[in-house]
C-alpha cells in the first residue's frame, strides 16, 4: 500500500499496527534511522512487549506526529493527573473557590501557566482585550483612561515573582487534615511577569499632594478591591498583561493584573480596571470581613499584607514516597515577601538536629527559591522538616510557636514548619508534632 | 520600539554629562508619555462606585428601610443566606455571633465582626447577588444594607439607610482591629543541633486515616463533607 506523505504512512501505520506497515522505500530514504527503516522494509518487527532495551518501542519504528499536530503545546498524555485540583467540601461552590498547584510534580520555581493556582471570588471572567480599559483617578493631576493598546507603550519590566494566597495552609491550622502537598502547600506559585510599573503609571497621571493610599479594582463580578499604601505602590509593584512570556492566562487575570510582590495575594487584583488615588484606606469587605487574622484575644489584626518566610520539603511527600532504603535527594521549596531566602535548614528527626541545605540558582527577591540537600534513607520511620531563614535574619517558625502567638482561629498566614512523617514503608503521612 | 537595554548606555553618558547637554535621552523615557485619553468626568461617575468604610465618602443618593430590605432579601439573598441571614449550607452566615469571637469555633458575621457599616454597602453593591453583581439599584442596595443591620439589632426596625445615616452605624467589633501589622511576632532561632529532647517528641495530630483529602491522581475528586 503506497503513501504519498509522511503524514499517510503515520497514520496507516497508528491505525494498522507498525509490523504490517510498508512505507515506500522513497520516503524511507529521508527518514534519519535507518536501521528503524530495515526492520520495517523486512516486515519484521524488533518490538517486544514491555520495556526496551534490546527491542525498540513502537515509537522508535513508527513516524511520529508532525509540526502544529498540536499547534498550542500541551504536556504528554501521560501527565494527565499533573492538574489544579480542589477541595470540594471547603467552599460552597467553585465560582468562589480555589484551586491548588500540584507542586508534587512540579521541578522549578517557574510555575507552568496551566497549573498556575486559581482563586475567584465571582468566578473567571471572560474579559475581551480590546474592551477591557484601566481607568486612574482619584488624587492625580490627569485623570486616564488606558486601552491595552496604550498599556503596552509603557516601557516594559519583567521580574520573576511568587503570589501565595495567605490561606495557604489555613486548613491545617488546627491540625493535620490534608494528606497532600497540593492541598496543604498548593496555593503558592512563581511565574515571570511583564508589564508596566505601576510608579511609571502613577508618574503619568501626577500625584496630588494628600495621595497616601491606593484602591485597585477588578473587572470580575466582585469588582474586587484591596486598599494598597501609596508607598507600596511606588516601590516594586507591577500592572501586567504577561506571565512566562505569554499574555496572562484568564486565570490569572487576562489581559492585565496587578503584582503586589511578596504581599498576600489577594491584593495583586486581577483583571485590573481601575486604579483610584485616595488620602485614607477603603476598608473593603476584602480587608475587613476577610483577609483580617483574629487572635485569641478577640481582637483582629487589618493589613496584614506581608509574607513571612516558609518552606517545605516537595520531595518526598503523601503523593511521592519513597521506594525503598538508599540515597535520596531531599527537595523542597522556599520563598519570602521579604527580600531573599538566605539560608533553608532540614531536619530528618522531627527538629532535632538540622543540617543547611543547597539553594540552587537563581534565588530571587520575593520568588520561590529551590532547595536540595541528600539523605541516606535507613528504612526507619522519620519525621522530615525543612526550615527558611530570610535575609532579614527571619526565621520560619514551628506551628506550636505560631499557635502560642495566634491561637487556632487565624485562618490566614500559616508559615509554619511542615512535618512529613516517613513509615518504614517508605510512606509520607502529614502530620503536626507537640 | 526599542528596549530598554539598549538605552542603558546612554542613560550612563547622560548622567556623566548631566547638565552640560541639551535635552537627555533619558527624558524621553520618563512620563508623562502622552498615551491613553483623559477620563471625563461622565466616565468616571460610571466606575467611581466605591464608598469609604470609615466616613462613607462615595456613598450616592437614595436610600431604603427595613422593610423594602426585607422585600428585596427575600427575592434577591434568601437562595444562599437563608431568610434570616443564617445561611444555606456552606454559603455565609450574615447575622448572629455575637460575642462567639473568643469561642473555640467563631462565627464571623456583619453583627459579630464587621468593623464598618458603611463597607456592607459597597460590598452588595459591587458584588451582589452572587449571580447578577452590581445590578440593584441604590436603594435597593440601602434597603439590604439596613435589613441586615437590623437582623444584627444595630439598627431598630424603623432604621432608613442613607448616606448620612450609614456612617454612624456603630459597629460593636470596631475597636477589636489594629491596623498595624505586628509581625514578626515569632522569634525562632536557628539551633542546628540538639533543638529539642527527642523523648519529648509525639505526633499530636495526624491527616492518616481522616478521610477529608481529595484523590490527587485521576479525575478530579468530588467528595462532600461526611
Amino acid at each position: 500500500m503506497p503513501f504519498s506523505s509522511f503524514e499517510d504512512a503515520r497514520k496507516a501505520s497508528l491505525a494498522a499496527g507498525v509490523e504490517r506497515v510498508q512505507v515506500p522505500r522513497r520516503l524511507l530514504l529521508k527518514m534519519a534511522g535507518a536501521a528503524a527503516g530495515a526492520a520495517l522494509i523486512d516486515g519484521r518487527t524488533a518490538r517486544a512487549d514491555g520495556a526496551a532495551p534490546p527491542a525498540d518501542n513502537e515509537w522508535s519504528q513508527s513516524l511520529g506526529a508532525g509540526v502544529v499536530d498540536q499547534p498550542y503545546g500541551k504536556p504528554s498524555a501521560e501527565q494527565v493527573d499533573v492538574i489544579r485540583r480542589n477541595v470540594p467540601w471547603l467552599t460552597a461552590g467553585t465560582e468562589s473557590s480555589i484551586s491548588f498547584s500540584p507542586l508534587q510534580s512540579l521541578h522549578g520555581i517557574i510555575t507552568p501557566n496551566g497549573l498556575f493556582f486559581e482563586r475567584y471570588h465571582a468566578g473567571r471572567p471572560d474579559v475581551e482585550a480590546d474592551k477591557h480599559r484601566l481607568m486612574i483617578h482619584g488624587l492625580v493631576d490627569r485623570p486616564l483612561i488606558l486601552t491595552m493598546k496604550d498599556i503596552l507603550r509603557f516601557p516594559s519590566t519583567s521580574r520573576i515573582h511568587f503570589i501565595e494566597c495567605p490561606a495557604n495552609g489555613g486548613m491545617e491550622w488546627r491540625g493535620a487534615q490534608l494528606n497532600s502537598l497540593q492541598f496543604t502547600h498548593g496555593m503558592v506559585s512563581c511565574a515571570e511577569w511583564t508589564g508596566v510599573k505601576l510608579s511609571t503609571l502613577l508618574e503619568e497621571v501626577g500625584l496630588k499632594k494628600d495621595a497616601q493610599w491606593v484602591l485597585v479594582e477588578g473587572a470580575d463580578g466582585a469588582h474586587m478591591t484591596r486598599s494598597l499604601p501609596l508607598s507600596k505602590c511606588l516601590d516594586d509593584c507591577l500592572v501586567v498583561y504577561a506571565q512566562n512570556g505569554e499574555a496572562l492566562r484568564p486565570e490569572q487575570g487576562y489581559p492585565l493584573r496587578l503584582i503586589v510582590p511578596g504581599w498576600e495575594g489577594n491584593v495583586s487584583v486581577k483583571w485590573l480596571r481601575r486604579i483610584k488615588v485616595g488620602d485614607k484606606p477603603w476598608y473593603t469587605r476584602e480587608e475587613t470581613s476577610k483577609y483580617t487574622d483574629l487572635m485569641p484575644d478577640g481582637k483582629s489584626r487589618g493589613f496584614t499584607w506581608l509574607i513571612d518566610a516558609k518552606s517545605v520539603i516537595t520531595f518526598p511527600c503523601p503523593e511521592v514516597p519513597l521506594s525503598g532504603p538508599g540515597l535520596y535527594e531531599i527537595r523542597g521549596l522556599a520563598w519570602t515577601g521579604n527580600g531573599r531566602i538566605k539560608e533553608v535548614h532540614v531536619s530528618t528527626d522531627g527538629g532535632v538536629n538540622w543540617r543547611q541545605a543547597e539553594l540552587k540558582d537563581p534565588v530571587l527577591s520575593k520568588a520561590l527559591a529551590r532547595f536540595t540537600i541528600p539523605w541516606r534513607w535507613d528504612g526507619k520511620p522519620a519525621f522530615l522538616e525543612s526550615r527558611a531563614v530570610d535575609e532579614t535574619g527571619f526565621v520560619q517558625p514551628t506551628l506550636a510557636a505560631l499557635r502560642q502567638v495566634r491561637g487556632t482561629s487565624s485562618v490566614y498566614h500559616n508559615n509554619a514548619i511542615q512535618t512529613w512523617q516517613v513509615k518504614p514503608d517508605g510512606s509520607i503521612y502529614d502530620v503536626q508534632l507537640g | 520600539m526599542f528596549s530598554l537595554a539598549s538605552l542603558r548606555p546612554l542613560l550612563l553618558a547622560t548622567a556623566v554629562l548631566a547638565g552640560s547637554v541639551g535635552p537627555s535621552a533619558a527624558s524621553e523615557v520618563r512620563p508623562p508619555f502622552g498615551y491613553g485619553t483623559p477620563a471625563t468626568p461622565e466616565q468616571i461617575a460610571g466606575w467611581d462606585i466605591d464608598a469609604r468604610g470609615e466616613d462613607g465618602q462615595g456613598l450616592p443618593a437614595g436610600k431604603g428601610d427595613v422593610a423594602q430590605g426585607a422585600e428585596v432579601f427575600a427575592e434577591q439573598c434568601t437562595a444562599c443566606h437563608g431568610t434570616f441571614g443564617e445561611g444555606e449550607g456552606r454559603y455565609p452566615k450574615l447575622a448572629g455571633g455575637a460575642g462567639s469571637l473568643t469561642a473555640d469555633r467563631p462565627e464571623l458575621t456583619v453583627g459579630s465582626y464587621w468593623p464598618f457599616a458603611v463597607t456592607l454597602w459597597d460590598y452588595i453593591n459591587r458584588a451582589m447577588p452572587f449571580g447578577a453583581p452590581h445590578t440593584l439599584s441604590a436603594d435597593d442596595v440601602y434597603a439590604l444594607t439596613a435589613y441586615i443591620l437590623n437582623l444584627n439589632n444595630l439598627v431598630p426596625e424603623g432604621f432608613v439607610a442613607d448616606k448620612e445615616s450609614l456612617p454612624k452605624v456603630k459597629m460593636p467589633n470596631h475597636d477589636n482591629f489594629t491596623w498595624q501589622d505586628p509581625r514578626p511576632d515569632t522569634a525562632m532561632k536557628p539551633c542546628m543541633t540538639n533543638c529539642v529532647d527527642p523523648s519529648t517528641l509525639k505526633i499530636v495530630s495526624t491527616a492518616e486515616g481522616q478521610e477529608l483529602t481529595p484523590r490527587t491522581t485521576g479525575p478530579l475528586d468530588d467528595m462532600q463533607p461526611k
